[in-house]
Order: structure tokens, then C-alpha cells, then sequence
């Protein structure tokens, strides 16, 4: 048959000589890259990081763990929409919802709120579509913080007492809506009293 | 009977009917939406403008234009009558008018509302509106009404279509709810916060188009998408009650209870307090499989319903398949 684009190659199936045949040859040869390569380790720089001690350097867009953010006056600005877990392709965000009562408004922004909100990080695959599907600007990927390497599952699935971040300004994420000097110092006023 | 045609489609409707139903009678994109009228109402509709539609013709005698849009909902059809809908550009840019008047004081807290997912304000805003707001001053408030431990009233988010007080008027012996206040001041209240306790009174949780009448017994409770609608029925003692509503589940647990609606969310048949709040276990009703939730809608996310097997797609079936389908005949759903 007629090739198509000229461009096939024709192989010859030749003998093989002597040396080919004793196999011995080639069995050295691939045993002396192994070998090389089992020493260069200990002479050369090594390819591999030694993770979780140490770490690649992060980019600036990269999507890590998640935080749920506060706002100004340090009220948690999820509201328990639920549009998160409904754009989440892995189906890793579950959330109840419940109620404000009264003398609360200063610890939840809406009346309505997130009592839990978990996030399973083994199933999670960090696309963003809940940053992006977020109404409240409350849930946001850190761009430096991964989720630490655990021995067991159910440490992964990350509850509230995990996700939401501090009050304190100084130790909030730097994703995200950032509250002004101002704001971050009547903030910190605030807590101080 | 009168001929009409409607964006440019013909239909023959009996004399009376409305505009909008001769639509519905055509069926697809070119009903025109509605918020305040609703088939089982009597006197409902004229209300919110969202089915404003152009008359091109009047009718085959007098053949002039009507001079302003008309609302489709009260405006009965005449012989040989012309209208336009979504082929009239002055109609479309008039409901993005209605969509932002609508809006004006709605307080857009759909993240909180037990009603979005299944709402006709965020549908109708949605396919019609546009998507930023002009509006900068304070919106309307009310002080909190509490009507009862079944029914959760927001009047913020009441757009004053009246459905739920032409529901407890014409359900209901006794009615003692309705709007109070003129103009802005408006507002849906019972005089002294009377508690709403007629058998019926459910009913107007699911006339209401937006989340101003909830069910309180759902009140944060999950967000609608998140839940199975399940088509049910139960032989219920009261005479006036049909005993067919779907049932809300997840997991496990019956969340809320509804009346069946059609495909313009009009209820079909009312259904009584006991049926609506008391009977949330499964052992209170026979299933009837899966409701059918439109395609477009947020609730179909997730949402699996038996294959409806078509025995005409297939021309050549053999006899024996053809014999066997007649004698179980596939799974009819939903409606």
C-alpha cells in the first residue's frame, strides 16, 4: 500500500551480530546508568524536594487551602448560600445553615449563616469555582498554604474551626478582599478593648 | 371563536380568552412571563406588568393599533387581533423597565432566601432584566411581622401582586389577611398580628412568586437545589384537599412539602395544612417516583428521573418488543 504522507519510514529486521546476541553487553551498559545515576545523588543536586520540610516556591496565582474571609469588623461573611457547593465539580463543600439570634450580629453579617461548613480536601481538586461562584466574597483559595500531608482521612475534611480566619488582621490571608490600614487598625482597637 | 396571531404564529382560541392564555395555548419561549396572574385565582393579574405585550392590530374591524402596551393577563383576545411579544423590541426593552421597577425595593438578599432556586422574580429578572442596577438610595423596610409558627412573612421582598390575599379569599371562609397602606406604604399584614389558622392558609407559600410568604418549618433549613423533589399522594380525610403534593427530601428526611405545579408554576390543585406541615415522614404517603424539574432550572442539578422509553423513535421494533411495551407500558412521569 501506498503511503500517505511519504514520510513512513521502511525498517530492516537485520541480524543480529555476535556481541547483540550474548545479551551480556547491553545488560552492563544499562546496569552503568543505573549506577550513575545511584551516585550522582550524593554528588550532584538532588531533582527531588524533600516534602513536607521543604517546599517549591509558590505562585503567585496558585490555588492552595481554603479560608473563609471576615469583613471589616471582623463578622464572618459567609452566609451559607450555597452556591459554592452547588458550582463544585468534586462536590467536596457541604454546609447547615442556621439562624442569627439576637446579640449575634457581631459575629455573623447576615441573618442567615454557615453553623458548619466543611470542606473535604481529599476530594477537593482546588479549580476555584467556589471563589468564583461566591456571592458574599467570602470563600477564597490561598495562593500559600497547601493542605499539610496527614495520616489519616478524616483529618482532610476541614471544619469551620479550621477554615475560617483569624480576626486579628496581621494573621489574616493575603487573598482576598484586604481591609485598609484604617480598618485594620480600628480592627485591631477593637480587639485590643 | 377568535384567530389570532401571535408573534407572527396563528391560533384560534374560544372567545374571552386572554391574551396570555392564548399563548400558553402555543406553548414554548413566546409566553410572555407573569408574576401576578396565576389560572386558579379568579380576579388575579393586571398587577405587575411583567406580561406587557404590544397589540399591532386590534381586531380584522378596526385594525389599528392599540396605543400602549397592554398587559396580556386581563386583556381578552379579538378576531384577527395582531401581538407582539418577542418580536417587538419596544416590548422587550419595557420589561427590562418592569424587571428594575420590581427591583426597586427588593432587598436582592438571595443568598439568604429560602425561595431562590425556585423564585419568578430571580427567573424573571434573569432572563429579562439587566444585570446592574441604576438604584442608590435606601431601599423600602418593614418592622417584623410574626403571622404564625407556619408561615414566615418578608414583606421587604413582596413585589404586591396580591395572590396570597386573593388565595385566602377565595380558599378560605374567613379571611384575615391582606394589603394594608396605599402606594409605597403598601404591605401584606394581618390587623394585630392575627395568626393565619385556617386549614388552607399553606397555600399561599406557594402562590407567592418571590420569598416573601415561606414555609417556616423549611426556613433555612437547605437550599432547595440541594433537595429530591418526589411526586406523592395520600387519601387525606379533609374533602376540599387532593392529597397530591411532592415531597422535598434529602437524604432521608421530608424537608418541606408542596403543592404539584404545571409548567408556569401554578399550583394545580390546593393542598391542606395537615398535608403541608404535619405528614413529614415517608410512611405518610405513597411515592409516585421523581417530580420532573425542567432542565433549566438550578433544582435539576444533580437530578436523575427514569428514562421515558419511546417505542415511536424506533420504526422497525420487533412485534414481540412492540407487544411487551403495550403490556408495560413505560413509567409516565412528573406531570
Amino acid at each position: 500500500m501506498q503511503s500517505l504522507s511519504n514520510r513512513a519510514k521502511k525498517l530492516e529486521a537485520k541480524p543480529m551480530t555476535l556481541a547483540e546476541r550474548a545479551y551480556l553487553p547491553a545488560i552492563f551498559q544499562g546496569l552503568s546508568i543505573t549506577m550513575r545515576h545511584f551516585f550522582r545523588a550524593a554528588t550532584k543536586k538532588q531533582v527531588t524536594v524533600r516534602y513536607p520540610e521543604e517546599q517549591r516556591p509558590f505562585s503567585p496565582i496558585f490555588r492552595g487551602l481554603h479560608v473563609l474571609k471576615r469583613d471589616e469588623v471582623g463578622r464572618e461573611r459567609c452566609t451559607a448560600c450555597g452556591l459554592c457547593a452547588v458550582a463544585c465539580p468534586a462536590e467536596a463543600i457541604t454546609m447547615v445553615a442556621g439562624e442569627r439570634k439576637k446579640g449575634e450580629e457581631g459575629l455573623y453579617r447576615e441573618e442567615k449563616y454557615a453553623v458548619s461548613y466543611e470542606v473535604n480536601m481529599l476530594r477537593c481538586i482546588f479549580c476555584g469555582l467556589c471563589e468564583e461562584a461566591c456571592p458574599k466574597a467570602a470563600v477564597y483559595l490561598q495562593p500559600d498554604k497547601m493542605a499539610p500531608p496527614r495520616f489519616e482521612r478524616d483529618e482532610f475534611i476541614y471544619g469551620k474551626d479550621r477554615l475560617v480566619e483569624p480576626v486579628d488582621p496581621a494573621a489574616r490571608s493575603i487573598r482576598g478582599i484586604q481591609l485598609t490600614p484604617e480598618q485594620a487598625q480600628a480592627l485591631s482597637q477593637r480587639i485590643a478593648q | 371563536m377568535a384567530k389570532i396571531t401571535f408573534d407572527g404564529i396563528e391560533v384560534e382560541v374560544p372567545d374571552g380568552t386572554t391574551i396570555l392564555n392564548a399563548a400558553r395555548t402555543i406553548g414554548g419561549g413566546i409566553v410572555p412571563p407573569a408574576m401576578c396572574y396565576y389560572t386558579p385565582l379568579k380576579g388575579s393579574g393586571g398587577k405587575c406588568r411583567a406580561c406587557l405585550v404590544r397589540v399591532a392590530a386590534g381586531s380584522a374591524k378596526d385594525p389599528r393599533p392599540m396605543p400602549k402596551l397592554v398587559a396580556s393577563c386581563v386583556t381578552p383576545v379579538q378576531d384577527g387581533m395582531v401581538v407582539e411579544n418577542t418580536t417587538s423590541e419596544q416590548v422587550l426593552n419595557v420589561r427590562k423597565g418592569i424587571v428594575e421597577m420590581l427591583l426597586i425595593n427588593h432587598p436582592l438578599d438571595c443568598p439568604v432566601c429560602d425561595q431562590a432556586g425556585e423564585c419568578d422574580l430571580q427567573n424573571f429578572a434573569f432572563e429579562h432584566g439587566v444585570s446592574t442596577t441604576r438604584y442608590e438610595e435606601e431601599r423600602r423596610t418593614f418592622e417584623k411581622i410574626d403571622i404564625g409558627p407556619l408561615i414566615q412573612l418578608h414583606m421587604t421582598r413582596c413585589i404586591l401582586c396580591y395572590r396570597c390575599v386573593y388565595t385566602a379569599d377565595q380558599l378560605t371562609e374567613k379571611r384575615v389577611h391582606g394589603v394594608l397602606g396605599r402606594g409605597d406604604a403598601a404591605e401584606i399584614g394581618t390587623y394585630i398580628e392575627n395568626i393565619i389558622d385556617n386549614e388552607f392558609s399553606g397555600n399561599v407559600i406557594d402562590v407567592c412568586p418571590v420569598g416573601a410568604l415561606t414555609d417556616k418549618t423549611f426556613r433555612f433549613k437547605q437550599r432547595v437545589w440541594f433537595t429530591k423533589p418526589v411526586n406523592a399522594h395520600r387519601d387525606c380525610e379533609n374533602p376540599k384537599c387532593c392529597g397530591k403534593v411532592v415531597l422535598w427530601y434529602k437524604g432521608k428526611d421530608v424537608l418541606r412539602i408542596t403543592a404539584r405545579k404545571d409548567q408556569y408554576g401554578e399550583v394545580k390543585e390546593w393542598i391542606c395544612n395537615t398535608c403541608r406541615f404535619d405528614k413529614k415522614e415517608t410512611s405518610d404517603w405513597t411515592i409516585e417516583g421523581p417530580a420532573h424539574i425542567d432542565r433549566s432550572s438550578v433544582i435539576s442539578a444533580n437530578h436523575y428521573e427514569l428514562p421515558v422509553l419511546n417505542a415511536q423513535v424506533i420504526a422497525d421494533l420487533p412485534e414481540s418488543s412492540v407487544r411487551d411495551l403495550e403490556q408495560n407500558p413505560p413509567m409516565r412521569l412528573g406531570n
